[in-house]
């Protein structure tokens, strides 16, 4: 009985996991069909977030290392890919030769940026790399003079689009008789680097450094007691989180074409925190779930103006607006009534709902001033 | 010569109005190791709130003197703040006192965003000018320019630090905030109501903010709902130089910071050999930030370390 009910449940496991990924494939078709083609481009950028969100993750997730400027290595994964692929300095070099450079660029800064500031207690880490993110962005806003790197506020334009085989994706073409424009095409494209990092998050996740990461966030003192380098680990989490960073920019910038800092301020930092917080930090399939929610929200919301200039024949509120608040209160509420986001891992559950009196007494002391 | 004077009493001016800013974070921080993110927001809200009061005034049929103008925005500005700091901490802070660390933090950022946003859609995108109802006297003092508004602001700065500087160390008050700072327990034990310390905390430190919202704006001549992000944040990084938890740091490293700003904003453009302007000027706060973090996390009076890992 315990064998067949076994293979049953193996069974049905693979039967979920192929009409997930048929599912997959099939999506931007099934959007296109029934929510239109704009929608595509959602989805585009859902697949982006969570490379993102799962990069973040495993700085604040994982290693409890509060970063708020993480919107600096998508910057420079961004920029790096506009400046190599794009008439700005007329270099066009293909995008699998752009992306690991960004990637490494940002691994880079997150360890020029790590080695002065990790050793310092987590929420003044948060602050400095606050003001790194803010740093960089200002950079790109005023590079453009006397030498120009950054082209300014302005940003750089007409960056190459992905190139496979001399198949462009920035142009809609016919395929087996399926026609694909340019954002099914990333849709495809971003859907593997997606997987690729769903698969190294989870296996970060149970390795070796992985639970040196979960030993630090828990008490920084007993890992190193237990012979872990605190600040090489640390240090290699920051650095791992920059790292995909830097490889969501160079998508990024290869997707839109276009980028200039407007996009890469601490409000997309805090984005892209939110979605932790809200999914649950340091669980993949809640980060992953918060991520999407808060992409394709806000796209919700649009409708919300729709529904305003219907009932009240004007719009009173302005959704894009209306979408920072929102975003704001859902943080403040989560920590208040679900610290541990809406799909939050067992042990993270557990933590934030210490009923034994040793973690509780241990939190508390956490605030003494001179303790 | 001349640009050094000029822009070490501007860097004063600015320096003094940091120092109020930072005085909120500095108290807010050493009793409940809490960054309070929204400290900066709470300026902006002085700043607008005062803003409209005048506007309201300016505009109606009354033919109030202008100075007086100006302290009636003050006078509804220094209460609006009170009570949004004393429910901020109430409602955002004080169910996460027993939270994990990052916890309070990430509502703070939040709370923080949404003053923001809410700021934005009362008073719109655009920047708010503030009316011409301050006289605009110069002075001369070697060859560097001084107007009225400067030495008050750097004079009134100096009076309210003083005035709290004796609020901490010789009230009752005070005492049973330095208590609390040390040991929330003990100090309770020792018959101190630590939840009204915390409140009375949050209510000096935004009233200071008010007061150096409306400083800011009348300095610059606007207010922006995004005026108080950069502020508090390098109302923060003075904080630190000057060595969280510590008052008198806290002003020291406000002065400290606004005079290193001006003086970087003027003299970048020689140093660099004109690649770097002075639209820079924001990073010098960030750079002595993580100096400072780096070379002396403690700040310049603190004993306490940073890193207590």
């Amino acid at each position: 009985m315990p064998e067949r009910f076994r293979l049953r449940s193996r069974t049905s496991a693979r039967t979920a996991l192929i009409l997930l990924a048929v599912l997959l494939v099939t999506l931007p078709f099934l959007t296109e069909a029934t929510l239109g083609r704009s929608w595509i481009r959602v989805l585009d950028f859902a697949l982006l977030y969570i490379i993102l969100a799962l990069g973040l993750n495993i700085v604040v997730g994982y290693a409890g290392l509060l970063d708020l400027g993480y919107v600096a290595f998508y910057a420079l994964g961004a920029y790096l890919y506009a400046w190599l692929a794009s008439p700005h300095f007329g270099l066009h070099l293909p995008f699998w030769a752009v992306l690991p450079l960004g990637a490494a660029l940002a691994g880079v800064f997150g360890v020029l940026l790590g080695t002065p500031t990790l050793r310092l207690r987590g929420d003044y880490l948060a602050i400095v790399t606050l003001g790194f993110g803010e740093i960089i962005r200002i950079f790109m806003n005023n590079l453009n003079a006397p030498v120009n790197i950054t082209n300014g506020p302005q940003g750089i334009n007409l960056i190459d689009p992905v190139n496979v085989a001399g198949l462009s994706f920035g142009k809609t073409q016919q395929v087996l008789g399926l026609t694909f424009s340019s954002a099914h095409f990333y849709y495809y494209l971003f859907l593997a680097f997606t997987l690729a990092t769903v698969f190294i998050a989870y296996r970060l996740q149970d390795s070796r450094i992985g639970r040196a990461w979960v030993a630090i966030r828990e008490d920084e003192v007993a890992a190193a007691a237990m012979g872990i380098n605190t600040r090489n680990v640390k240090l290699l989490a920051f650095a791992m989180g920059a790292v995909f960073g830097g490889l969501a920019g160079g998508l990024f910038a290869a997707f839109q074409g276009f980028i200039s800092p407007e996009s890469f301020n601490l409000w997309e930092s805090i984005l892209i925190l939110c979605m932790i917080v809200l999914g649950g930090m340091g669980h993949i399939p809640g980060v992953i779930l918060g991520a999407l929610l808060l992409t394709v929200l806000p796209e919700a919301l649009r409708y919300l103006g729709d529904w305003q200039r219907l009932v009240l024949g004007e719009v009173l509120l302005e959704p894009t607006d209306l979408r920072m608040l929102l975003f704001g209160a859902a943080l403040v509420l989560m920590m208040i009534y679900r610290p541990e986001g809406l799909i939050p891992s067992r042990q993270r559950k557990r933590e934030f709902h210490a009923e034994d009196g040793v973690v509780e007494q241990e939190q508390s002391s956490l605030y003494d001033t001179r303790g | 010569m001349d640009i050094f004077i000029q822009q070490l009493i501007n860097g004063l001016v600015l320096g003094s109005i940091y120092a109020l800013v930072a005085l909120g974070y500095t108290m807010v921080y050493g009793i409940l190791e809490l960054i309070n993110f929204a400290h900066g927001e709470v300026t902006m809200i002085g700043a607008m709130v005062a803003l409209a009061v005048i506007g309201a005034i300016a505009g109606s049929a009354l033919d109030l003197p202008g100075l007086l103008v100006v302290l009636a925005g003050v006078m509804v500005a220094i209460p609006a703040c009170m009570a949004l700091g004393f429910t901020i901490e109430k409602v955002a802070y004080r169910p996460l006192r027993r939270a994990p660390r990052l916890a309070p933090l990430i509502t703070a950022i939040g709370v923080s965003i949404m003053l923001q946003n809410t700021a934005m859609l009362i008073w719109g995108r655009q920047y708010v000018s503030f009316p011409p109802l301050i006289p605009h006297n110069s002075h001369e003092i070697l060859g560097a320019h001084i107007t009225d508004l400067q030495i008050f602001i750097i004079l009134l700065s100096m009076l309210i630090m003083g005035g709290l500087w004796l609020l901490v160390q010789k009230s009752r008050l005070g005492r049973a905030m330095r208590a609390t700072a040390q040991s929330k327990e003990v100090a309770a034990l020792m018959g101190v109501n630590v939840d009204r310390v915390i409140s009375a905390t949050f209510l000096i430190g935004s009233a200071l903010a008010a007061i150096a919202g409306v400083m800011v704006s009348a300095y610059y001549g606007l207010a922006h709902y995004y005026m108080g992000f950069m502020l508090g944040l390098k109302a923060f990084s003075a904080a630190v130089l000057g060595g969280i938890g510590n008052i008198a740091g806290a002003m020291l490293g406000g002065l400290l910071l606004g005079v290193i700003e001006a003086l970087g904003a003027g003299y970048i453009g020689d140093l660099t050999g004109g690649f770097l302007g002075s639209h820079y000027q924001d990073v010098f706060a960030f750079f002595v930030l993580i100096m400072v973090l780096v070379f002396r996390p403690s700040g310049l009076l603190g004993e306490r370390l940073a890193s207590r890992a």
